[in-house]
């Protein structure tokens, strides 16, 4: 068991520790690697207790009346309510999401990546600003669409409106997400393509872009996922109702997932927490399944050069 | 903008396209910008919508009055604007959050980068990702309907916490904080080069050793990064503190047991009720708005010169 063989076929960087701690283990070497372990147990173990409780607290609910049957205020009438107007709501506004985020995201990150001089300070400061969008509070986006759509431009409480905040929402998702990916393309894939006299445009349409598709994929998935999760910007936007009708239109009236969920748990009433339960399962499915989606897309398809 | 000096990298390109130039590549160009100038907008966006109404709030109540005041009581009839008791709240369910999220992460993250195997890490790192996904609504309905009976049973005795509370707000937080807090200081341990473990090991190190005094220090800008992301998020979270944290903070108060609202639950509050627009409680919100929007600022502006030092260091 010497230290050169194990260095040389095994690339794990822990692997020469290990051998050494075998030989000279001490009491507090073990009870510190416990304490690692415990903290990694208690985080999953109470995670997957609480998502297990919401499962059982809401199985009742757990059936084709979730997205069948409209939402009510009435107790009596609980027993044939689901969230049929906030599933189509949250389909609707993610779709229009998908559409107005991922073109803007990813045409940032292109020019951030391939067209910007970094060394500008007009450049730097996009950077910057971006990166602090990253962690501006989401009830802070609710109160640029309060302020700025809904009431300056005209908007209202719309779905549109929505859509366009929660789309600004996870733009730098979007194109930090993008950049990471473009970046790992490397810069001889892009000479080779100059060199078969290639333009810009086309060296990034044709060669960069199919390679960074993975990563952009990921993403983009993330950052949807996380706009179909949130709440609180659409609680300022007027979403807290109990609405019973599908959006038909972009200026429809509407509510979303999240919100529904919210409204159900501002009642007192019992029953209203097991269907809260069953929506919330129906929103962790939507929302897991995705971020299963990203994960795996990146592990499986993200090219290493 | 089409003319712009050939950028770094890009030399190549830039020398070919001038000889045969193309329509389609200064068209793509002008949408690129135009479509990285959303961000910029976004940002001035925001603080049109927040100072805008905010000057019409500090005409009718002094600044020093907004900031130092400790009775905050918009909706009573004796009405008082200080923020001191909102940020009071805030800071409460943040500390408690810290309290659990930062040890419970850092310690996740350091049996996965130094003693998990490689099996174990490539399996567990992507459910702790997937885990960060889970969204907040489901955490303040946890806090509510199971943590927080939970916590009146087993409550050894004496008063109990109220129905709502900061103490199980700021449980539940700390729960949704662990799995950032763990993915990136993880990240920032891998990335700490090899030949430092080694040198360390090399010296008669023991694993303990090695992970507290050698790839902990190296890796801190990165952990302090994680844990400052980690109070911004908790500092700037709503639903969990709206759902579970309490609806009423007239009085500064720093008792976990009692419900009070942060500032982010009294912005969610007051604008989900039927307050009517340009009366003076509908300015607050955008006054408080401005206030948490300055802190989340000096939080990331913090986060992102770690995150560029630990960049620095070992890329």
């Amino acid at each position: 068991m010497s230290a050169p063989t194990i260095t040389t076929t095994r690339p794990e960087h822990s692997a020469p520790g290990s051998a050494l701690t075998q030989r000279r283990s001490r009491p507090g070497e073990l009870a510190f690697r416990l304490a690692m372990q415990a903290c990694l147990l208690i985080a999953f173990g109470v995670l997957t207790a609480l998502l297990a409780w919401v499962l059982v607290k809401g199985w009742n609910r757990l059936d084709s009346r979730l997205w069948t049957e409209m939402p009510t205020g009435l107790v009596s009438r609980l027993d044939t309510a689901g969230v049929q107007s906030a599933l189509v709501g949250t389909l609707w506004i993610i779709s229009l999401v998908a559409v107005i985020c991922l073109p803007i995201g990813i045409f940032s990150a292109i020019y951030l990546e391939e067209y910007a001089d970094s060394n500008r300070w007009y450049n730097r400061l996009l950077e910057l600003n971006i990166q602090n969008l990253a962690g501006v509070p989401s009830i802070i986006f609710g109160i640029l669409g309060l302020g700025i759509i809904a009431r300056t431009l005209g908007l209202g409480f719309t779905v549109i409106t929505a859509a366009i905040v929660l789309s600004l929402l996870v733009l730098p998702v979007v194109i930090i997400a993008t950049r990471e990916a473009i970046r790992a393309v490397p810069q001889s894939i892009r000479q080779a393509s100059y060199a078969l006299g290639a333009t810009k445009w086309q060296t990034v349409s044709r060669q960069v872009l199919p390679s960074a598709v993975p990563g952009i994929a990921t993403g983009s998935i993330l950052a949807l996922s996380r706009a179909i999760g949130e709440a609180a910007p659409l609680i300022v936007l007027g979403a807290v109702t109990f609405i019973t009708f599908n959006p038909d239109g972009l200026d429809s009236r509407y509510t979303a997932l999240p919100i529904q969920i919210y409204t159900f748990i501002t009642r007192s009433q019992a029953e209203y927490a097991e269907l809260a339960a069953g929506a919330i399962v129906l929103l962790l499915a939507i929302v897991l399944a995705m971020n299963s989606i990203a994960i795996f897309v990146r592990n499986r398809f993200e090219k290493r050069w | 903008m089409t003319t712009s000096t050939p950028s770094a990298g890009s030399a190549a390109g830039n020398a070919l396209r001038r000889g045969r130039r193309r329509p389609v590549d200064s068209t793509v160009k002008v949408l690129l910008v135009a479509a990285a100038l959303v961000s910029i907008a976004t940002t001035v966006g925001i603080v049109i919508a927040l100072v805008q109404p905010a000057i019409g709030f500090f005409q009718q109540v002094s600044i020093v009055e907004f900031l130092t005041g400790t009775s905050w009581t918009p909706t009573f009839a004796q009405k008082a604007y200080g923020v001191l008791p909102l940020v009071a709240a805030t800071v409460v369910v943040t500390v408690i959050a810290l309290l659990i999220a930062v040890p419970i992460g850092l310690g996740s993250a350091i049996y996965l980068s130094e003693y998990a195997n490689r099996r174990t890490r490539k399996v567990l790192k992507p459910i702790i990702e997937l885990l960060a996904g889970v969204p907040t609504v489901v955490y303040g309905f946890v806090a509510l309907f199971a943590l927080n009976p939970l916590l009146q049973d087993i409550w050894p005795g004496g008063r109990k916490p109220a129905f709502q509370n900061l103490l199980i707000a700021g449980i539940a937080m700390g729960i949704m904080i662990v799995p950032t807090i763990a993915s990136i200081s993880e990240d920032s341990m891998s990335s700490v080069p090899r030949s430092l473990r080694e040198g360390a090991y090399a010296l008669a190190s023991t694993k303990m050793q090695v992970s507290t005094r050698v790839v902990v220090p190296a890796a801190i800008s990165g952990i302090v990064a994680a844990v400052v992301l980690g109070i911004s998020r908790a500092v700037g979270e709503t639903m969990i503190v709206t759902i579970a944290g309490g609806l009423v903070s007239d009085k500064v108060t720093f008792d976990p047991l009692e419900g009070a609202a942060t500032m982010t639950a009294f912005i969610a509050n007051v604008s989900s009720g039927d307050i009517p627009v340009g009366s003076l409680d509908y300015d607050s919100v955008f006054a408080v708005g401005a206030l948490l929007f300055l802190i989340t600022f000096a939080l990331n502006a913090v986060s992102i010169r770690m995150v560029r030092r630990f960049r620095e260091v070992y890329e």
